[in-house]
C-alpha cells in the first residue's frame, strides 16, 4: 500500500529538518563564542541533505522505486574566514588587540531557520492528508 | 457473473492504485524540497491509467540465464513510466522541486483520490441493492 510509504517519506524529511533546526540553534547560540570545546573559535555548521531510496531496486519499472526519503548525509563546518573584532580588553585578544569571533552569519541562520520550519510544516500537512486518505479508504463499502 | 463484477470495479481500483502511487511520488518531491541535485518526478496520470487498463506500460520480464529456463507467457505490466518535471525556475543547487506546483498537485491528487473512493462506494452500494433486490 503506497499511501503508507508517505508516512515514512514525510517522517524522514521531518527528522532531517529537525536536525537542520538543531544545527541552526547551535549556530545562533554560539554566535559569540570566542572559544569552543576544542579551544578554537566556534565555526558555523551546516547540514547536507541526501535523498535515500526506500523501495525496491528495480528501477523505473518498480512501483516503489521512486519513493525517496531524506537523510542528513553529513554536517560540515563553514570554511569562511573568522570575524576579527578589535577588543584589546578581551582575554583572547592577540598582540594587535584583535579577537577571532565565530563566522556565524546571524541573518543567514534566521533565514535557514524559517526555511526549515516551513519545510517541516509542509511535511506535517502531507502526513495529515495521507492520514485522511487512508481513513477514507477504510470506509469503502460502508 | 463474477468476472462482470470484477470488470465493474476494476477501473476504479486501477485508478485508486495509480492515485495512491502518484500521491507517494509527490510526497517524495515535497520531502526532498531542500535536497541538492534532487529532480522532481511525476507520472502522467492519463497515460498511466490507459496503460493500466489495456495492460500496456513498460513490461517487466523475467531474466533467463540458461536455455532451459521457461520464459513467462506474458510480461507483467510494470505500471507507469516515471517522468521528470521540467523546472519553472531553476535553483543554484540543482534541485527542481517547485513547492507551489507540488503542493497544488498534492492537493489535487488527494481530492481525486477521495472522489474515486466515493465512486467505488457508490458502485458497491448499487451492486448491493441489485443483489438484494
Amino acid at each position: 500500500m503506497s499511501l503508507f510509504n508517505i508516512f515514512t517519506v514525510a517522517g524522514s524529511a521531518m527528522t532531517a529538518q529537525n536536525q537542520r533546526l538543531n544545527v541552526v540553534a547551535s549556530n545562533l547560540a554560539n554566535a559569540d563564542s570566542a572559544v569552543s570545546s576544542n579551544g578554537q573559535p566556534y565555526k558555523a555548521k551546516q547540514v547536507v541533505f541526501e535523498s535515500t531510496h526506500l523501495g525496491g531496486q528495480l528501477g523505473g519499472a518498480n512501483a516503489n522505486s521512486a519513493s525517496s526519503g531524506v537523510r542528513v548525509s553529513s554536517v560540515i563546518e563553514d570554511q569562511s574566514p573568522l570575524k576579527m573584532v578589535h577588543d584589546p580588553s578581551h582575554p583572547m585578544a592577540n598582540k594587535e588587540g584583535f579577537v577571532a569571533m565565530p563566522n556565524v552569519n546571524v541573518v543567514e541562520e534566521m533565514v535557514d531557520m524559517i526555511s526549515a520550519s516551513r519545510s517541516y510544516q509542509n511535511n506535517v500537512e502531507m502526513m495529515n492528508t495521507a492520514k485522511t486518505l487512508l481513513l477514507k479508504t477504510l470506509t469503502i463499502g460502508q | 457473473m463474477i468476472d462482470k463484477l470484477d470488470s465493474t470495479f476494476r477501473f476504479y481500483q486501477d485508478a485508486a492504485n495509480l492515485r495512491a502511487h502518484r500521491q507517494q511520488l509527490i510526497a517524495s518531491n515535497i520531502a526532498n524540497a531542500d535536497t541538492p541535485q534532487y529532480k522532481a518526478r511525476d507520472i502522467d496520470f492519463n497515460t498511466a491509467l490507459q496503460g493500466a487498463l489495456t495492460g500496456g506500460g513498460p513490461a517487466v520480464t523475467l531474466a533467463t540465464s540458461a536455455s532451459s529456463h521457461i520464459a513467462p507467457a506474458a510480461g507483467v505490466s510494470g505500471g507507469a513510466p516515471l517522468l521528470y518535471r521540467s523546472a519553472v525556475q531553476g535553483s543554484v543547487d540543482g534541485n527542481t522541486v517547485d513547492m507551489d506546483v507540488e503542493r497544488s498537485q498534492f492537493a489535487d491528487n488527494a481530492i481525486h483520490y477521495e472522489a474515486n473512493l466515493t465512486f467505488i462506494s457508490n458502485q458497491i452500494r448499487m451492486m448491493q441493492s441489485v443483489l438484494q433486490g
